[in-house]
């Protein structure tokens, strides 16, 4: 590849430039590598002012817990072979044994068995394994790195942070299926109109996005918490109190996020050609069924690319969940402020590490396989005007 | 498309923003008028106890809330004007303390305390992300292809991260013997205690902001950046112009549109800024104008909650949201009526 000779940067602003770029990445990730780290140690070493007593946590090893250097080896190596079995193998394997059409829903199955075949070997055959090797090893398999995983099973376990889980993976799959479900057909229907009616309707929920969610609360909060009363007269005694229900939280997160969906959808739409559904509409489809079987399936990429968004919508959010659901149906992020409010002990703080590190690792994940569908979203938008 | 089938499109999504966006705001703007309250009486009641010879009684007068038939205590809903307004605002106060002059006496009434902080954090970060962001685009474009892949997956960790989950991890780093903390303190020989005091706070919730959305704006400007015009920069290049002249000339006037964009996402955005006072608990020190509603839509002590004044906050949250969307309101309206 020639670049232009005038195109070429000189060795100062290369090496500038680069100096920025690592600066940078430093920056970005190391507030989050810090703390994954900090969960797997004795609250002395998380909380050390040393960086290297952090990393190697001497106070962890002193209490028996570690890893050895064959631990580590085969670690790397069980990662490695995970990532080239999903690199390599997984996608044939789904295409060869998924339904016509249903590739996605191969896809799903396929990493999800992937993922827990991982875990199970990665935390329960490995150990085991691992502790006979070292000690048919000797003195090589001494733990030299301090590592602990009791905080995890203290915040798993004891904490039952695993319903809260459970509540999370309620809201966010109610609020991606029922926003994508109803922004999909308005996003369609804006898209393809281009009347005074669909512009005010873009102009109202670009309004409606820049709404503090806050105002929205103080409008539910009385309305929620007497709603058995109120809708007594209509429903009977079946009435519901609607705070403290998930069902309620997600309706209330889809509309929140409604404006945003209709807009990304609609600019994904837009990038359909209308000759498309012209082409079905002659051959005697009706507007919806040009709908669902002609666009639609070309539409996977901004579906899941939206589904992205409100997912990551339902999972951070603190203030809706942390007003109107009650404690017994609180989502994870709000229930780890009651971890780090109630920090009486150095061992509270580095399970509120451990509660925060199990929250983020799910969101890694994601970037990992979604990096591109991310970014497509990220500059749809914009670009576009 | 029909009216009746576009209508037939829409009706779901409009259906859910009119019950739960509309809807709610009309309910808040009423109930910033209104108060609930429990009823009160005032009851004489006659205390005796025993004493020698004869009881010893008081009769006092007591205040006790009433019971309804069901047990539960009655309230009672009352049109109370502007006195939500004025409670939040505190008017009487914030003029004596304007008319003397002083802005520490101002700044003590949480309102403009929490108007005072998000607006200054609006203002400070918004030109950090811009540029912050704007560098990073530029960079990436010329860096070597097999780095732009890992340098944006690494950017997008701090964006997708939960907020609070965020704002928490910096502070672990910061707060008490950190290890960030414990870095500074070597590094200047002094004592340092970020979570003292509320200016420090506030540099590290701005830190944190811009670290938080810069990959944004980078993503975005980096997108935009592949669109640039190369016969245009190729004929600046012949003009003689240096590589700050083709930036500054020919990229950033084509990037315009983008950073008028971003500017408005961030403004809407961080005029909303909350999560960071939970990730920092920082309610002692520093507040925003969306925390104050959430702190009194919080049921207080006895179980509370004063939803009267948190409508009244939360209206007058909004009038700032729509001033501050009214310049774009009027060109989007400009354009659409130049267009058709």
């Amino acid at each position: 590849m020639s670049t232009p000779r005038a195109f070429r940067q000189s060795t100062a602003l290369r090496f500038s430039s680069a100096g920025f770029l690592t600066i940078w990445c430093l920056i970005a990730a190391f507030p989050i590598f810090w703390i994954a780290v900090m969960s797997f140690k004795e609250p002395i070493d998380a909380f050390s002012a040393n960086p290297l007593s952090v990393i190697f946590g001497p106070a962890t090893l002193e209490r028996g817990s570690g890893l050895s250097v064959p631990d580590i080896l085969a670690g790397i190596v069980l990662l490695v072979l995970t990532a080239q079995l999903a690199v390599k193998w997984l996608p044939g394997m789904v295409r060869q044994y998924s339904p016509y059409g249903q590739v996605w829903f191969g896809w799903i199955c396929g990493s999800l068995l992937l993922g827990l075949a991982f875990v199970l070997i990665f935390v329960g055959a490995l150990p085991p394994i691992m502790n006979v090797v070292n000690s048919a090893l000797g003195s090589l398999g001494n733990p030299v790195i301090g590592l602990t995983t009791e905080h995890y099973s203290a915040v798993w376990w004891e904490n039952e942070f695993y319903r809260n889980f459970i509540n999370s993976l309620i809201v966010t799959t109610g609020v991606v299926t029922v926003s994508l479900t109803f922004g999909t057909l308005a996003g369609y229907g804006l898209a393809r109109s281009g009347s005074n009616l669909a512009f005010w309707i873009l102009i109202i929920a670009l309004v409606f996005r820049a709404l503090p969610h806050s105002v929205l609360v103080a409008g539910y909060l009385p309305w929620f918490i007497n709603s058995a009363e109120i809708l007594r007269p209509i429903l009977g005694d079946a009435a519901p109190t609607l705070y403290g229900k998930p069902f309620a939280v997600i309706a209330v997160l889809v509309a929140i996020n409604q404006p945003f969906t209709i807009w990304m959808l609609r600019s994904f739409f837009q990038n359909i050609p209308a000759e498309l559904d012209e082409a079905a509409r002659v051959d005697g489809c009706t507007h919806f069924q040009a709908f669902r079987w002609v666009i639609m399936p070309v539409m996977w990429p901004g579906v899941i690319t939206t589904g992205l968004f409100s997912f990551l919508l339902g999972y951070n959010d603190y203030l809706v969940t942390s007003l109107l659901l009650d404690a017994q149906n609180q989502t994870m992020v709000p229930a780890i402020a009651g971890y780090f409010n109630r920090e009486t002990t150095t061992t509270d703080q580095v399970e509120a590490v451990a509660a925060a590190v199990s929250i983020t690792a799910p969101l890694f994940l994601l970037v990992m396989i979604f990096q591109r569908q991310i970014v497509s979203g990220l500059t749809a938008g914009a670009v576009k005007g | 498309m029909k009216f009746k089938t576009f209508a037939a499109f829409v009706a779901p999504s409009i259906f859910m923003m009119l019950l739960f966006i509309a809807a709610p705001l009309v309910s808040v703007f009423s109930q910033s008028f209104y108060l609930t309250q429990p009823q009160f009486e005032t009851v004489e009641v006659e205390n005796c106890t025993a004493g020698f010879l004869k009881q010893t009684c008081v009769t006092e007068e007591k205040t006790r809330p009433i019971l309804g038939d069901d047990g539960k205590i009655v309230t009672e809903t009352k049109y109370v004007g502007w006195q939500s307004y004025i409670n939040v605002l505190e008017p009487e106060r914030a003029w004596a303390a304007i008319s003397a002059g002083s802005v520490s006496a101002l700044l003590s009434i949480d309102f403009w305390k929490a108007l005072r902080f998000t607006l200054t954090f609006t203002l400070i970060t918004l030109p950090l992300v811009i540029i912050v962001g704007l560098a990073l685009a530029v960079a990436v474009n010329n860096a070597t292809r097999a780095i732009r892949g890992p340098v944006i997956f690494i950017s997008l960790l701090p964006f997708i991260i939960t907020p609070v989950i965020g704002a928490l991890s910096i502070r672990w780093l910061f707060v008490g013997d950190g290890i960030m903390t414990a870095f500074l303190e070597w590094w200047l020989q002094r004592d340092i205690a970020l979570f003292a005091q509320g200016w420090t706070i506030e540099i590290l919730m701005m830190g944190y902001r811009v670290w938080h959305v810069a990959p944004f704006a980078f993503v975005v400007l980096y997108a935009g950046l592949q669109t640039v015009n190369q016969d245009t920069l190729e004929s600046a290049i012949i003009d003689g112009a240096s590589r700050w002249e083709r930036l500054r000339y020919v990229v950033i006037p084509h990037l315009m549109p983008l950073i008028i964009f971003l500017s408005l996402i961030h403004l809407m955005d961080s005029y909303r800024v909350f999560d960071e006072i939970i990730g920092f608990s920082s309610e002692a020190h520093v507040i925003s104008l969306q925390w104050l509603t959430f702190d009194l839509l919080t049921p207080d002590d006895s179980g509370n909650r004063s939803i009267s004044r948190a409508s009244a906050s939360a209206m007058l949250t909004m009038i700032g949201i729509i001033i501050l969307l009214y310049p774009l309101l009027r060109r989007t309206w400009r354009d659409h009526k130049g267009t058709s």
